[in-house]
């Protein structure tokens, strides 16, 4: 361990704290692989049934509420540029713009949930919650409900991801005021910034997927 | 690899250091490990525990296959036992077996380092893998499953009886346990090699570990998704894979084999690191084209991404799609034929001698080439429509997986025991286990590539009864197999206590685990070694001297 007082502590397994911040964020990045497969399914999933079945997708998106899916993406995006000044504030060791800049990336994210949650709850008045009670006024009601089904697993499974993100972002923020875990040691809050920014892009891709199919019409 | 720093290997660890096996004797002491080799002892005895379960399924199976009447058991038993015994010996024995047992314990030793990357993770791994385990074993316990251990959706989803979500929910959890192994060992690798240790001196091992966690990381994540998604079909309704709703069930084959055909690869790529680390020490040379069978590891990743479709020519995929998986089915042959052709071109000349981790590894090495040739029949469209689902597919693929992987795992667990332990096996008996395994094993399975040729469907349990006579051969293999196979768990726990003390390197071998003591300390070495020879610099005559008065 280095003798400089404020230098983080590099856990026995390592030589320097380089070797461990760089393992560390490679870590991160083959987390994120992982990722990208594992929703990279879904996608392919949605892929297949949208080339099959364009028509149905068409009309099932008309009926998806892009009032909320906007709005959405707007917080989320914001989210995603609070959260790249908080990593530059734990670079730059200020410990209260940190704990600042990451509430309120954890809040917009908590704002993501509730007008998803809003979003949710008025989809299932209209009937788009597919099972029994599923209605919906198309050509081709069967793969409408499968694009629905596509809708809620994507959206449901980002949700999660957001809700963790959240959680995550929250105790960062409570340590960072209570400890200084982060002084001179911003490898954690900059390993947090990257995951959170892949939850944003996973919705970049999902908003248009979902909203934006054939809305010009 | 002799390096700068330990010349000499050590006889024992210097002062009053203990062994990683002495550092702590509470069961919370190895419970609560987050010592790689502690974590890899973790492994070993659980999926030991597995395979033991795996292959009583297996006895009962082959019990019932004796006759063409289905008088043991029913045929709804006999589905779930097939199930069980696949699930199981897949992902709870084959796919942990040598990257988590002799993964864990190796990689750190041989890139000079004192632990994995993320030592705490290592651990959640392993708790990971027990919870999973535990939702298996519930399943089992409360009724089974009785999809085959390929679950294909509408039967999985819709009409099967049975716990398969819990199923599911075991490999899913068990599933992230080895994303994390994987990505725990690409980031040890990548970041904690010793100095002087560049990507081409890294031991074979190490490369094939490398490859088969870039697999891991990349295609369990898909499997975890699909089997996600076929839960949620059966829970909910969620119509994704089924045809009543709109769904398509080849989109599960199409996602379920894009994890599993990969995962054959993590399920062979690692034995053939062993038999790389094995071949030159037992043969006293260099391996040959060293670079090539290196090349040939990571090209075998590569081409087992893109041939999964090779499992579906059958399914109404299209002819098109077909023709494509053939070819690169076929294409997966160059690399494992290099491997084969350097590791014989390795014993030309050499000065062999026949200790029991050689006669696994020649074991591995017939056995892998006979089901490696038998899958260039499967990979051939128009011989795949006549021996699809027949005794064919299973002969061949337990000639890769029990011929090829458990052997090269049983050789290197044989190998490394010394280095695990700080004991010796009596050798004797372990040499007429290891060619008991090798005689039961052929007598079991060569059967089934005529059964499987001549039109025997596989999971049947009644048949035609003009395929008696070769069942009664393959049970009678098989019981010669387990014979084989309980010699050494009795041996191997004997030498714990009885065995003869090990020195630091019984075998003369080169690599870094040799130069540390046996068993290791805690942090492996004395100081962090300095490399400055490629690996397996083995020397015939000087080493051939030494092996006659060493002990072995």
């Amino acid at each position: 361990m280095s003798s400089l007082a404020t230098e983080a502590p590099v856990a026995h397994q390592f030589e320097t704290a380089d070797q461990q911040r760089e393992a560390a964020t490679m870590g991160m990045w083959l987390f994120i692989a992982t990722e990208i497969l594992f929703f990279g399914a879904m996608f392919l999933g949605y892929t297949v049934y949208r080339l099959g079945y364009p028509q149905a997708f068409a009309e099932a998106s008309r009926h998806t509420l892009i009032a909320f899916g906007g709005t959405n993406t707007a917080v989320l995006l914001i989210s995603s540029t609070v959260m790249a000044f908080a990593v530059r504030a734990a670079r730059e060791n200020r410990r209260g713009l940190l704990v600042t800049l990451l509430l309120v990336t954890s809040s917009l994210g908590a704002l993501f949930l509730v007008i998803k949650g809003f979003e949710y709850s008025k989809e299932i008045s209209e009937h788009l919650l597919p099972g029994r009670s599923f209605q919906i006024d198309a050509a081709d009601p069967a793969h409408a409900e499968m694009f629905f089904y596509i809708y809620w697993l994507t959206t449901g499974v980002h949700a999660l991801h957001v809700t963790i993100g959240v959680v995550l972002i929250t105790i960062f923020a409570i340590r960072a005021w209570f400890t200084d875990a982060f002084v001179n040691h911003d490898t954690a809050v900059d390993l947090l910034g990257l995951y959170w920014h892949f939850v944003d892009i996973v919705w970049v891709f999902l908003f248009p997927l979902i909203y934006l199919i054939d809305r010009h019409s | 690899m002799i390096t700068a720093t330990t010349q000499a290997a050590p006889q024992s660890v210097k002062g009053d250091v203990p062994t990683y096996l002495a550092a702590g004797k509470t069961i919370r002491s190895w419970l609560l490990t987050t010592d790689h080799k502690r974590i890899a002892i973790l492994y070993m005895v659980s999926i030991t525990l597995f395979f033991f379960i795996g292959g009583a399924a297996a006895t009962l199976m082959r019990l019932e296959l004796l006759t063409p009447q289905g008088d043991l058991v029913t045929s709804e038993t006999y589905n779930k036992l097939f199930t069980l015994h696949g699930v199981v010996m897949v992902w709870f024995f084959l796919i942990p077996s040598i990257p988590t047992v002799l993964g864990n314990f190796l990689v750190p030793l041989m890139i000079g380092a004192r632990d994995v990357a993320f030592p705490k993770l290592n651990l959640a791994s392993w708790y990971l893998f027990m919870i999973g385990g535990a939702f298996a074993l519930f399943s089992i316990i409360t009724g089974g499953v009785d999809t085959g251990w390929t679950f294909y959706t509408p039967y999985s989803s819709t009409y099967a009886n049975g716990h398969v979500i819990a199923m599911a929910t075991g490999i899913f959890i068990a599933g992230f346990g080895s994303i994390a192994t994987g990505l725990n060992f690409i980031v040890t690798v990548h970041k904690m090699r010793a100095p002087g240790m560049t990507w081409f001196r890294l031991p074979l091992f190490i490369w094939t570990i490398y490859t088969t966690s870039l697999i891991l990381v990349l295609a369990t994540p898909v499997l975890a998704i699909t089997l996600t998604l076929m839960a949620l079909e059966r829970a909910f309704g969620v119509g994704i894979f089924n045809p009543a709703l709109g769904g398509d069930p080849l989109l599960f084959q199409h996602l379920f084999w894009f994890y599993s055909h990969p995962a054959v690869y993590i399920m062979i790529l690692p034995g053939m690191g062993v038999v790389s680390e094995l071949i030159p020490c037992f043969a006293r040379k260099s391996l040959f084209g060293y670079k090539y069978v290196a090349y040939a590891t990571v090209a075998i990743g590569v081409f087992g991404f893109l041939v999964w479709g090779h499992h579906m020519f059958v399914s109404s995929q299209s002819i098109y799609a077909g023709m494509i998986f053939s070819v690169l089915s076929f294409a997966v042959s160059i690399p494992s034929a290099i491997k084969v052709f350097n590791w014989t071109a390795t014993l030309y000349k050499g000065s062999i001698s026949f200790q029991t981790p050689m006669l696994y590894v020649l074991g591995f090495v017939g056995l892998f080439t006979i089901g490696g040739l038998t899958g260039l029949f499967l990979a051939a469209l128009a011989v795949d429509v006549h021996v699809h689902d027949t005794y064919f597919v299973i002969a061949h693929f337990h000639y890769i997986m029990v011929g090829g992987m458990v052997m090269a795992y049983l050789g290197g667990i044989h190998f490394w025991w010394p280095k695990i332990t700080g004991r010796l096996y009596p050798e004797t008996l372990a040499k007429l286990s290891a060619v008991t395994i090798f005689l039961g094993f052929n007598l079991t399975f060569f059967p089934q590539f005529i059964l499987g040729y001549l039109g025997m469907p596989r999971r049947y349990h009644v048949y035609a009864p003009e395929f008696q006579v070769l069942n009664v051969l393959s049970t009678a293999g098989a019981s010669i197999l387990a014979v084989g196979y309980v010699l050494p768990l009795a041996y191997l726990l004997w030498s714990l206590r009885y065995g003869r003390k090990a020195d630091s390197n019984p075998w003369r071998a080169t690599g870094l685990e040799w130069t540390t003591s046996s068993p290791p300390s805690k942090d492996n070495f004395e100081a962090t070694p300095i490399v400055t020879e490629p690996p397996y610099r083995y020397d015939p005559q000087a080493t051939e001297a030494a092996l006659e008065t060493a002990h072995v």
